[in-house]
C-alpha cells in the first residue's frame, strides 16, 4: 500500500486506467447494439462471460499441450472472441431477437433478460461450475514498475488493446462507407431503408460486432480473473453504468465513461473499500442529476 | 361500490374454499401453496408496477427486506407471533419502498429495471459480508405461533401457516384488485400509455409511479417474511438477482388481467420447480428463459388473458398484453 | 380589465433555432385567437411554453394575472388552462370510454384519493353527457387503436374541454382530417363548449377555417410575430400573404 499521497493518486490513476480498458472495450459494444438496433442488451454480461470461458479453454488447451511458441496464445484468444461472434452473433440475432423488434422497450428488456438467464445455464452446462484459470498470458509480458509501484505488463498491453479497439471503431464508424451507414441506422432506420439501406444486414452486423467486443472484453480478461458463474451479472451492472453515464448509443461517452468509472473503483479501493460495491451507482445517480441522458446526450425528438 | 362489494364476497368465498382444500390436501401440496402463495405476493407487487409501465426485476430488495425483519424479529426480539412478524415485514418493505420510490420514480423502461437490479445486488453483497445477520450462511427460524396458539404436530403446523398464508394472500390480492378497479387503478394503466397527457390532464406520473412502486415494497415485504416462515431459514439469496428474475417470471407468466392468475401460475411454478430440481437441476434458469421468450411471443398477455378469452362477450375489454404496441 | 392570457417577452432557442423571439400577446376574454404561420415558425412552441411543456429561456406567462411561467402542465391544467395537440394524444390500449373518464376523474378532488371505481354514478353521467357533445356515443367500447383518425382527434378535443377550462389551446385541430371533415369537426368542437366561456387558441394551417371561426389571427414567421388583427385584415397582410399564405388571401 502506498504512504506518500502522490504515490497513491499515482496508484490510483493507474489502476483506473486498466480498469477503464476493459470496462471501455466492453461497454462500447453495448452501446453500439443500442445505438443501431434500440436494445439495450441484458445479456451482454453473459457474453463476456461465453468469451471468458471460451479463451480460458483455449489457452488451457494450448498452453497444457505446449502446443507452440507462447505468444500464439494471444492470437487464440483473439480468435476465441471472434468464433463466439460469429456463432452467437447471427444466432441470437436472427434466431431470436427480430422476432421482437417491433414490440415496445419493456418486452426487449425482457427478452434479453431472458437470453441472459439462457446463456447463464448453458455457459453452466457447457463448462461446469469449477472456476477456470487461464494465467499463462497474464505472465507473458514481464512486470513494469515506476514510482515505487509494480505492475504486470499484459494490463498495460490491454491498454493498448482498449485503445486500439476505440480508434478503430472510431475510425470505422466515421471514415468508411459502412460505418457511414451504420451512423445512418444510428440516426434513423426507417429512412435509412427508405434509402435502400439493408438495415437487416446493418442490425445482424451491428449486433455482432457487440458480440465480438464483449466477448473480447471477456476473453482478454480471463487472465487476470477466476472465470466462474456469476461474471456475467457483474459484468452487465458495470457496463450498464457506464454506458448510461456515456450516453446511450455514443462511443466517446463509453470512453469517458470507461475512465470516470475506472477512477472511481480505482478510488475506492484504495481508500474506502466498503463503498467499491455501489460507487459505480452514486457516480452515475451524480451524473443523472445533472445530465439525465448522459454525458454525451443524443438529441432528443420532439414528442408533441 | 357494487365491485368493491363483489371483490369482497369473492375473497370470503375464496378464503373458505382455501381453508377447505388445504384441510383436505396432502401435506406436501399444503407446504407447496403457502410458499408459492407468498411468492405470489412479491409477483402481485411486479404487476402492480407493470400496469404502470415499470418492470422492477430487483424486488428481492424487499422480499429480503421483509425476510430479515421478521427473522431478526424473532431471533433478536423473541417475537413468535406470525402476525406481528408479518406486520413488521411490510413496516419494512414500506419504510424502504417510501425511501426508495422517490430516488427512482423518474426512471422509466431498461433504466429502472437494471437500477432497481443494482440495488438488490448490493443488498445481497452486504448481507454476504455482515457476519451478525449471518452472512453468506443466513440465519434458520423456529415455527412461528397464530395468536398464542402453538401447533401440536409439525402437519398442523403447516395447516395453521397455510391457512395465515391463505387469509393474509386473499386480503392483499382483495385490496389490489379494488385498487386496481379505482381510478387510481386506471390512471396507471394510462400514464403506461401516455404519460405527456397524464400530466396534461393534472395528474402526476411521479406519484403514480411512486404508488405502485410502494405498494410493491410493501407486497414484497409481506411476501418476505411468509417465506421465511414457510421455509425457516433466511438467507442473502433472498435479493439474488436469480430470485427477483423468478418473480418477474410470474408477473409475466400470469399477466395483468386477473389477480388470482398470479397465484396460479405460482402454484404451477413451485410444483414444476420441485419436479424440475430433482431431475433437471443446472438447467433450471435456462429453462425459464425459454419459457420467457415462448410467453412474450406466444401469450403476451399471460395466464389472465385466457380467462378473458373464455369469458362471455359482453365483458369488459381491458388490454391484457405486456406490450403497447399490440 | 386584466387580460386572461398575457405573454410578455417569451424567448425560446433550440441551439440556432429560434422558435420564440420576444412574443408579447394579450388575449382578453372570450376571444378566439388563430395563430398562423409555416412549418416551424413557432407556433406550437408558443403553445408549449404557455402549458408549461417547455421553459421559455426568457419572458413571462401570466394567466388571469398570476404568473404561470414554468409551471408544469398539470399545474397549469389545474389553474385552468387546458390543450388539444397536434398528434392525438391518447390512452391507446384503453377504450375511448376509458380515455374520457380519466380526463373526467383526475382534477377531482376525490378522484386520485378515492377506492371508488372510475366508473361512479355521477362520472357516468358526465361521461354520457360529453359522448353526447361530441357525438362519440357509437365508438364508447372500443379500444383508441382500431379508431380513425378523425374519431380520435374528437376524442382529444373531448378531453381537452372538461372541466371548463378558462382557456382552451387547440393545435391544429383540422389537421389530417378530410377536407369535407373539417368545417363539421370545428362545429362540433365550437359548440361544445358554447356557454362555458372558455378563451379559446387555436392553430391552423388551413385559412378558411381561420376565417370562418377566428375574430382575431396572429401570424408567426421564424419566432416572431408579423401581424395581428382581424382575419380579413392580417390575411391581406403582404408580409404574411409572403412568408405565410402564398399570395392569395
Amino acid at each position: 500500500m502506498p504512504r506518500t499521497s502522490v504515490k497513491l493518486a499515482a496508484a490510483i490513476l493507474i489502476d483506473g486506467v486498466i480498469d477503464a480498458s476493459w470496462l471501455f472495450i466492453v461497454a462500447v459494444g453495448l452501446t453500439l447494439v443500442f445505438g443501431v438496433l434500440n436494445i439495450l442488451n441484458f445479456a451482454h454480461g453473459s457474453l463476456f462471460a461465453v468469451g471468458a470461458y471460451a479463451a480460458a479453454s483455449a489457452v488451457g488447451w494450448y498452453y497444457g499441450g505446449d502446443l507452440g511458441p507462447p505468444f500464439l496464445g494471444y492470437l487464440l484468444m483473439l480468435g476465441s472472441a471472434l468464433a463466439v461472434a460469429l456463432i452467437l452473433g447471427p444466432l441470437l440475432e436472427r434466431g431470436v431477437l427480430r422476432f421482437f423488434y417491433r414490440r415496445d422497450e419493456v418486452v426487449l428488456v425482457l427478452v434479453t433478460y431472458a437470453l441472459f438467464l439462457i446463456l447463464e445455464d448453458a455457459t453452466k452446462l457447457i463448462w461446469g461450475v469449477e472456476s477456470y484459470y487461464a494465467s499463462e498470458p497474464y505472465g507473458l509480458l514481464g512486470n513494469v514498475s515506476f514510482f515505487g509501484l509494480s505492475y504486470v505488463g499484459y494490463d498495460f498491453a490491454l491498454i493498448g488493446l482498449a485503445l486500439v479497439a476505440g480508434l478503430l471503431l472510431w475510425f470505422g464508424l466515421n471514415r468508411t462507407v459502412t460505418g457511414k451507414i451504420v451512423l445512418a441506422v444510428i440516426h434513423d432506420r426507417d429512412i435509412s431503408r427508405a434509402m435502400g439501406v439493408n438495415v437487416t444486414r446493418v442490425f445482424a452486423f451491428a449486433f455482432t460486432l457487440g458480440v465480438f467486443l464483449a466477448a473480447l472484453g471477456g476473453a482478454f480478461t480471463a487472465p487476470k480473473i477466476s472465470v466462474q458463474p456469476g461474471i456475467g451479472i457483474t459484468v452487465i451492472l458495470l457496463s450498464f453504468a457506464v454506458v448510461v453515464i456515456g450516453g446511450l448509443g455514443s462511443v466517446e461517452g463509453a470512453a469517458i465513461a470507461a475512465l470516470f468509472v475506472g477512477f472511481a473503483r480505482a478510488a475506492a479501493i484504495h481508500l474506502v473499500p466498503w463503498a467499491e460495491l455501489f460507487i459505480v451507482y452514486l457516480v452515475m445517480a451524480l451524473v443523472l442529476a445533472f445530465r439525465p441522458e448522459g454525458l454525451f446526450q443524443r438529441t432528443a425528438a420532439r414528442k408533441i | 361500490m357494487a365491485g368493491i362489494v363483489g371483490t369482497l364476497a369473492t375473497a370470503a368465498i375464496a378464503c373458505a374454499a382455501l381453508a377447505l382444500a388445504g384441510y383436505a390436501a396432502p401435506n406436501w401440496l399444503v407446504l407447496v401453496a403457502t410458499l408459492a402463495f407468498s411468492k405470489g405476493l412479491v409477483a402481485l407487487g411486479i404487476v402492480a408496477l407493470m400496469r404502470g409501465g415499470l418492470v422492477s426485476f430487483g424486488q428481492g430488495t424487499f422480499y429480503c427486506a421483509g425476510a430479515y425483519a421478521a427473522g431478526m424479529a424473532m431471533r433478536s426480539l423473541g417475537i413468535g407471533d406470525a402476525t406481528v412478524l408479518v406486520a413488521l415485514g411490510a413496516i419494512a418493505g414500506l419504510i424502504l419502498g417510501v425511501i426508495i420510490a422517490p430516488l427512482l420514480a423518474g426512471y422509466r423502461g431498461i433504466f429502472f429495471a437494471t437500477l432497481t437490479l443494482a440495488l438488490s445486488m448490493i443488498v445481497y453483497g452486504i448481507l454476504n459480508k455482515t457476519y451478525s445477520l449471518g452472512g453468506s450462511d443466513g440465519l434458520n427460524l423456529h415455527a412461528p405461533t397464530f395468536f398464542g396458539y402453538h401447533p401440536p404436530r409439525s402437519q398442523d403446523a403447516s395447516y395453521a401457516l397455510f391457512l395465515f398464508t391463505s387469509l393474509v394472500t386473499v386480503v392483499a390480492a382483495a385490496l389490489c384488485r379494488i385498487h386496481f378497479d379505482s381510478v387510481r387503478g386506471l390512471l396507471s394503466l394510462a400514464a403506461r400509455d401516455n404519460e405527456i397527457r397524464v400530466e396534461y390532464l393534472g395528474a402526476s406520473v411521479r406519484w403514480v409511479n411512486g404508488i405502485n412502486f410502494v405498494i410493491a415494497a410493501v407486497l414484497g415485504g409481506v411476501g418476505g417474511a411468509l417465506s421465511a416462515l414457510s421455509l425457516g431459514h433466511i438467507d442473502p439469496d433472498f435479493a439474488f438477482w436469480a430470485t427477483s428474475g423468478e418473480f418477474v417470471f410470474l408477473a409475466i407468466l400470469s399477466g395483468y388481467v386477473s389477480v388470482t392468475a398470479v397465484f396460479v401460475a405460482a402454484i404451477l411454478l413451485e410444483l414444476v420447480r420441485s419436479f424440475s430440481s430433482q431431475y433437471f437441476p443446472n438447467t433450471w434458469q435456462g429453462a425459464l428463459g425459454v419459457f420467457l421468450l415462448l410467453i412474450i411471443l406466444f401469450l403476451p398477455g399471460g395466464l389472465g388473458s385466457l380467462a378473458l378469452r373464455l369469458r362471455p362477450s359482453g365483458a369488459k375489454p381491458v388490454q391484457a398484453s405486456a406490450d403497447k404496441s399490440e | 380589465m386584466t387580460a386572461l392570457l398575457e405573454t410578455i417577452g417569451l424567448q425560446k432557442a433550440f441551439g440556432a433555432v429560434v422558435a420564440a423571439s420576444d412574443i408579447s400577446v394579450a388575449v382578453q376574454r372570450g376571444q378566439r385567437l388563430g395563430l398562423i404561420g409555416n412549418n416551424g415558425a413557432g407556433k406550437t412552441t408558443f403553445v408549449n411554453i404557455v402549458t408549461g411543456h417547455l421553459k421559455p429561456d426568457a419572458g413571462r406567462v401570466m394567466l388571469d394575472g398570476k404568473n404561470i411561467t414554468g409551471l408544469a402542465p398539470r399545474q397549469v391544467r389545474r389553474d385552468g388552462v387546458s390543450r388539444s395537440f397536434q398528434i392525438p394524444q391518447l390512452f391507446t390500449s384503453l377504450t375511448l370510454e376509458q380515455n374520457l373518464l380519466m380526463a373526467l376523474a383526475i382534477l377531482r378532488e376525490e378522484g386520485l384519493s378515492s377506492w371508488r371505481s372510475a366508473r361512479s354514478d355521477a362520472r357516468m353521467a358526465e361521461l354520457d353527457d360529453l359522448l353526447d357533445r361530441f357525438s362519440l356515443r357509437p365508438y364508447r367500447a372500443q379500444t383508441i387503436a382500431v379508431l380513425p383518425g378523425g374519431v380520435r382527434k374528437l376524442v382529444d378535443v373531448a378531453m381537452a374541454v372538461t372541466h371548463q377550462p378558462k382557456l382552451l389551446l387547440l393545435d391544429e385541430p383540422t389537421s389530417g382530417v378530410a377536407v369535407e371533415e373539417k368545417f363539421p369537426l370545428m362545429d362540433v368542437i365550437m359548440h361544445a363548449i358554447e356557454g362555458t366561456e372558455a378563451t379559446v387558441l387555436f392553430v391552423e394551417h388551413d385559412m378558411d377555417i381561420i376565417g370562418r371561426y377566428a375574430d382575431r389571427v396572429l401570424a408567426f414567421y421564424a419566432g416572431r410575430i408579423i401581424a395581428d388583427g382581424k382575419p380579413a385584415a392580417v390575411l391581406s397582410n403582404e408580409e404574411v400573404q409572403r412568408y405565410v399564405t402564398g399570395g392569395a388571401a
